[in-house]
C-alpha cells in the first residue's frame, strides 16, 4: 500500500474499495467483541469458515468479524447480510443449518430469531428488536457492520472523511470552533467542556503538546471504552488526529489497561496500518501535517483513569495523582499543555466534524448535547451497551431498552456514574440523563456505567461493596482517602454484620465530608458517594440495620435466619438432602427443622424449596420461632396428624 | 518577582510569585499546622492537614496551602468551623495510628481530637512520606521508600543502601511525627544482622 497523498486519492481510493463490494453479496456478520468471545463466538466462527470451505462457497460468501453490538445479554450474534436477518445465541452446531437454509435457500430459522417476550412474535431484523429500537446509535452504529481490524471496512463507511475535510478545507482554529459550538463534554466522568479544554492547550505558547486517550476503563460492570476501541478503532484515531490538528500537537499517546487485550491488539494494528495508508505519521494526506501515536499499555489500577495519575504513569512514575492546582491542558505530560479525553470523547469527534456542531446539538438536552453509551447491567433482563440521546428518562433505559428487572421482581435502584457514583431511587427514574441532572440526583454521569438493582438488593450492603472497592483502589497518597476510607469500610461492614452504633451515621458523615473537601483527587472527593447517595434516599434501611438489627432487603447474612413454616413443610426431604451444613433435621413424613447453630445461611434451603410449597422463608430483626413439639411433625398421608 | 498582596485571616500580606499559601501564611507569622511539609521538599500535599479557605471573585473553595500558589487579591480563611471539623476528623484518623505521638497529641487538643474516635490500627505510620522524600530529595540516596500500594503502602528501609548510608546520617529521624520510622528502621535492623 502506497500513501495517500491528496484528497483526490483518498476519494479515489474510497470509490476503488466500494466498486469491489457488491453489496447484494451475502455476507454474515458475526459478532466478535468480548463478550461474544466469552460465549464462544470464536469457535462459530471457525465452523462457519469450514462449512462454507466444505459446501464450496468460501468465495462466494464473506464472512465479517465485528465488534460489539451491544446486545451481549444474546451474544453470539450473527447477521446474514443483504437481508439483515439476525440470529441470537448462535452456536457452533447451528451454523450448517444457516448456511444451508437462512444463506442459501433464503429461509429465516425461527428458532434463532429474537422472539419478543410480550407479543411473543419473532424478530428478523436487528434494528426493530425494543432493545436497539429505542437507542441512538451515533457513535457505536459501526461497529456491528464492519471489521475493526479492516482499515478498508472503516473507509467504506466513510472514514477518515473528517480528517480529510479538516486538513484540507478547516484550520486548526475551525476545528476548535466546531468542537466548542457542538457542546461536547467529557464521556468520562467529569463532564467537563472539550472545546475549552482544547483550547487551553492551543492558546498556550508552549510549542510542544500532547493529545491522549484515556482508554484505563476501570470501573465494575463498564466495558463502552473497550467495545469501542475492539470494535473501532479508527474512528478513535481520527477523532484523536482531530484533536491534535486543532490544539497544534504532533505525539499523541493511548493509554490502555492491559487487561484489555483485544483492544491493544486491534488498536495497535489500526495504527500501522493507519500509518501506512498515510491518516497518521509524517505529511498525513499531503496535507504537511505530522502526527504520530504510540500505545501505552497500563498496569490496572483504577486511579490512573484520573488523569495526572495518568499522564505521571506515563511518564514511568508511581501513578498517584499530582497534587498541583495547575490544569494539565497547560502543564500536564512532561510538564506540557495535554488534552486528555476519554475513548467515547475522542469517537465522538469525527462526527461532529463530519456532520457539523448544528447536527450534533439537535441530540441531547440544554447542557448535554449528542449522545451517550451506557454499560446496562445488574439485575436487568437485556444485559449490553446501549447508546441513547442524552436526555432519555431513566425509566426509558431501564424498562424499554433493558427490558425491566428480571424474575418478576422489583425496581430498587440504579446505580449511574461508576463506584463513586450514588443510586437513583424509584421514584427519580424519570429523570432525564445528562450530566447535571444526575449529579443533581447526588450521583454523576461518570463514563456511563449502569448497575440496576432489585428490591433483593440490600444498600447498606451496595455502600460497603463500592467503598470496599474504592479502599482497595486508592492510591495511599492523601490521607482523607486512605485513612478515611479505610475507618468508614470498617463502619459499613460493621452495620451490615449488625454491629452498627447510635452515632455510626454521623461518623460516617464527617468522613465523608472529610474526603469530599480535603482530598488530593477526583477519586477521593468522590468516594463517599456510594454512602451518602444511599443515605439521601434510604436512610431508613441504615436505621433498621442500626437500631432494629434488620435488614429490610433480607440480604444481609448475619442479620437473617432461614425457617421452615411448619404448617407449609410437606417433608419431601429435599432441602434436607441439598443442605451443605447438616443443619436440616427430619424425615419422610417427619416436618423439617432447621438448626440455627448449624446453619450457614448459604440459603440452599430457600431456593430448593419447590414454589408450590413455599415453606422455607427468610426473616429479620424478629426471633426466629421456637420449634414445634416432636409429637407434632409426622405427616401421614399429604396432613399432619 | 513581582510582589503578590492577598489577604490572609484579614491581613494584608505581600508575598512573592511562585510562593505557596503556606509561605505567605507563616512569613507574616499565620501559622497553618502541617504533617508532611518540610521547607527543603517539594510539596507533597498528603496530610491535608493545611487545608484552607480561599475566595476568589466571589467563590469559596477549600484548597490546600501547602500546594496552592498565591495570587492577587485572594482572600484567604485559615480558621473556619468547616476546617476545623475537616482538621479534627483528620487528626482522629492520624490518632488511630499513633495516639501517643506528641506532635499529634499537641494538635489535638487545639482541635479537640479524640484519640478514641476510630478502631487502631497496627501501624503507626501515618504515610507524611517526610523520611522517603528527605532521603530522596536531599540525601538522594534512597536508603527508604514506600513499598505496596494503597491502604496497604508501608515505608521500608532497602536494606542493601540502609546498611551502607544509614549510620552516619540519621536525619530522618528527627522528621518523623509519629517515631513510626524509628522502630521501622530498628527492625531493619534487626532483619538483616
Amino acid at each position: 500500500m502506497s500513501r495517500i497523498n491528496s484528497p483526490a486519492e483518498l476519494e479515489a481510493f474510497r470509490k476503488g474499495i466500494l466498486s469491489k463490494r457488491d453489496p447484494n453479496k451475502p455476507c454474515i456478520t458475526l459478532c466478535s467483541g468480548s463478550a461474544c468471545h466469552a460465549t464462544g463466538s470464536g469457535e462459530v466462527a471457525l465452523s462457519l469458515e469450514a462449512e462454507l470451505e466444505k459446501q464450496g462457497l468460501s468465495d462466494q460468501i464473506e464472512i465479517r468479524k465485528t465488534g460489539c453490538h451491544g446486545y451481549c445479554e444474546r451474544g453470539p450474534i450473527t447477521i446474514i447480510r443483504p437481508e439483515d436477518i439476525s440470529y441470537f445465541q448462535v452456536q457452533p452446531e447451528d451454523v450448517p443449518e444457516i448456511i444451508s437454509e437462512t444463506v442459501k435457500g433464503k429461509k429465516v430459522i425461527d428458532r434463532l430469531l429474537y422472539t419478543d417476550p410480550e407479543t411473543k412474535e419473532n424478530i428478523v431484523k436487528e434494528s426493530e428488536i425494543p432493545f436497539y429500537k429505542h437507542q441512538e446509535r451515533l457513535v457505536f452504529g459501526s461497529n456491528g457492520s464492519i471489521d475493526p481490524k479492516s482499515i478498508d471496512d472503516y473507509l467504506a463507511i466513510g472514514g477518515y472523511a473528517a480528517l480529510q475535510k479538516a486538513l484540507y478545507d478547516m484550520s486548526p482554529e475551525g476545528v476548535l470552533e466546531e468542537v466548542k459550538k457542538s457542546n461536547l463534554r467529557g464521556r468520562g466522568g467529569g463532564g467537563f467542556p472539550t472545546g475549552r479544554k482544547w483550547e487551553g492547550s492551543r492558546n498556550d505558547p508552549e510549542p510542544i503538546k500532547y493529545v491522549i486517550v484515556n482508554a484505563d476503563e476501570g470501573d465494575p460492570g463498564a466495558y463502552m471504552d473497550r467495545s469501542l476501541l475492539e470494535g473501532n478503532p479508527h474512528s478513535v484515531l481520527e477523532g484523536l488526529t482531530l484533536g491534535a490538528y486543532a490544539i497544534g500537537s504532533h505525539e499523541g499517546y493511548i493509554y490502555v489497561r492491559q487487561e484489555y487485550p483485544l483492544a491493544v491488539e486491534n488498536v495497535l494494528l489500526a495504527i500501522k496500518t493507519a500509518e501506512e495508508y498515510g491518516f497518521l505519521g509524517k505529511n498525513i494526506l499531503g496535507s504537511g501535517f505530522d502526527f504520530k501515536v504510540i500505545v501505552h499499555q497500563g498496569a490496572g489500577a483504577f486511579v490512573c483513569g484520573e488523569s495526572t495519575a495518568l499522564m505521571t504513569a506515563l511518564e514511568g512514575r508511581v501513578g498517584e495523582p499530582r497534587p498541583k492546582y495547575i490544569r494539565s491542558n497547560i502543564k500536564g505530560l512532561w510538564e506540557k499543555p495535554s488534552v486528555l479525553n476519554n475513548v467515547e470523547t475522542w469517537a465522538n469527534v469525527p462526527l461532529i466534524i463530519n456532520k457539523g456542531a448544528d447536527w450534533f446539538t439537535q441530540y441531547g438536552t440544554e447542557g448535554s448535547k449528542g449522545t451517550k453509551i451506557f454499560s446496562l447491567v445488574g439485575k436487568i433482563v437485556n444485559t449490553g451497551l446501549v447508546e441513547v440521546p442524552m436526555g432519555m428518562p431513566l425509566r426509558d433505559i431501564i424498562f424499554k431498552i433493558g427490558g425491566g428487572i428480571p424474575g418478576g421482581k422489583a425496581f430498587k435502584a440504579v446505580q449511574t456514574g461508576g463506584p463513586s457514583g450514588g443510586c437513583i431511587p424509584e421514584e427519580l427514574l424519570d429523570l432525564q440523563v445528562g450530566f447535571d441532572e444526575l449529579a443533581q440526583a447526588g450521583s454523576m454521569m461518570g463514563s456511563g456505567g449502569m448497575i440496576v438493582l432489585d428490591e433483593d438488593t440490600c444498600m447498606v450492603d451496595v455502600a460497603r461493596y463500592f467503598i470496599a472497592f474504592l479502599t482497595d483502589e486508592s492510591c495511599g497518597k492523601c490521607a482523607p482517602c486512605r485513612e478515611g476510607l479505610r475507618q468508614m469500610l470498617k463502619i459499613l461492614t460493621r452495620i451490615t454484620e449488625g454491629k452498627g452504633k447510635e452515632d455510626d451515621i454521623a461518623t460516617l458523615k464527617d468522613l465523608a465530608e472529610t474526603a469530599k473537601e480535603a482530598a488530593l483527587c477526583a477519586l477521593g472527593k468522590t468516594a463517599p458517594n456510594p454512602f451518602l447517595s444511599t443515605l439521601r434516599f434510604f436512610e431508613d434501611e441504615y436505621e433498621a440495620h442500626i437500631k432494629d438489627k434488620r435488614c429490610p432487603a433480607l440480604s444481609c447474612k448475619a442479620l437473617i435466619a432461614y425457617h421452615i413454616d411448619p404448617a407449609k413443610c410437606k417433608a419431601c426431604m429435599i432441602c434436607a438432602r441439598k443442605c451443605p451444613a447438616d443443619a436440616i433435621d427430619g424425615g419422610k413424613n417427619k416436618i423439617h427443622m432447621i438448626d440455627q447453630d448449624k446453619c450457614t445461611k448459604c440459603g440452599t434451603c430457600y431456593e430448593v424449596c419447590p414454589p408450590r410449597f413455599g415453606a422455607v422463608r427468610k426473616i429479620s430483626g424478629e426471633p426466629v420461632p421456637d420449634p414445634i413439639p416432636e409429637e407434632e411433625r409426622s405427616i401421614r398421608k399429604g396432613k399432619k396428624k | 518577582m513581582s510582589e503578590i498582596l492577598l489577604q490572609i485571616d484579614g491581613k494584608e500580606v505581600s508575598a512573592r510569585e511562585g510562593m505557596t499559601l503556606l509561605e505567605a501564611a507563616r512569613g507574616a507569622g499565620i501559622s497553618i499546622p502541617t504533617l508532611c511539609h518540610h521547607e527543603k521538599l517539594e510539596p507533597y500535599g498528603g496530610c491535608r492537614l493545611c487545608i484552607v479557605e480561599v475566595e476568589k471573585r466571589g467563590r469559596t473553595t477549600l484548597v490546600v496551602s501547602c500546594v496552592y500558589p498565591v495570587e492577587g487579591d485572594l482572600v484567604v480563611r485559615t480558621r473556619s468551623e468547616k476546617i476545623d471539623r475537616i482538621r479534627k476528623t483528620l487528626l482522629e484518623l492520624f490518632l488511630a495510628h499513633a495516639p501517643d505521638a506528641f506532635e499529634l497529641q499537641d494538635l489535638a487538643k487545639e482541635y479537640g481530637a479524640d484519640k478514641d474516635r476510630f478502631e487502631k490500627e497496627s501501624s503507626f505510620c501515618i504515610h507524611c512520606g517526610l523520611c522517603v522524600r528527605y532521603c530522596a530529595e536531599v540525601k538522594q540516596k534512597f536508603a527508604v521508600g514506600f513499598v505496596s500500594r494503597g491502604t496497604k503502602k508501608e515505608i521500608s528501609f532497602i536494606p542493601e543502601i540502609a546498611a551502607k548510608e544509614c549510620w552516619d546520617c540519621k536525619e530522618c529521624f528527627p522528621l518523623c511525627p509519629t517515631e513510626a520510622l524509628q522502630a521501622a528502621f530498628v527492625l531493619t535492623q534487626a532483619l538483616s544482622s
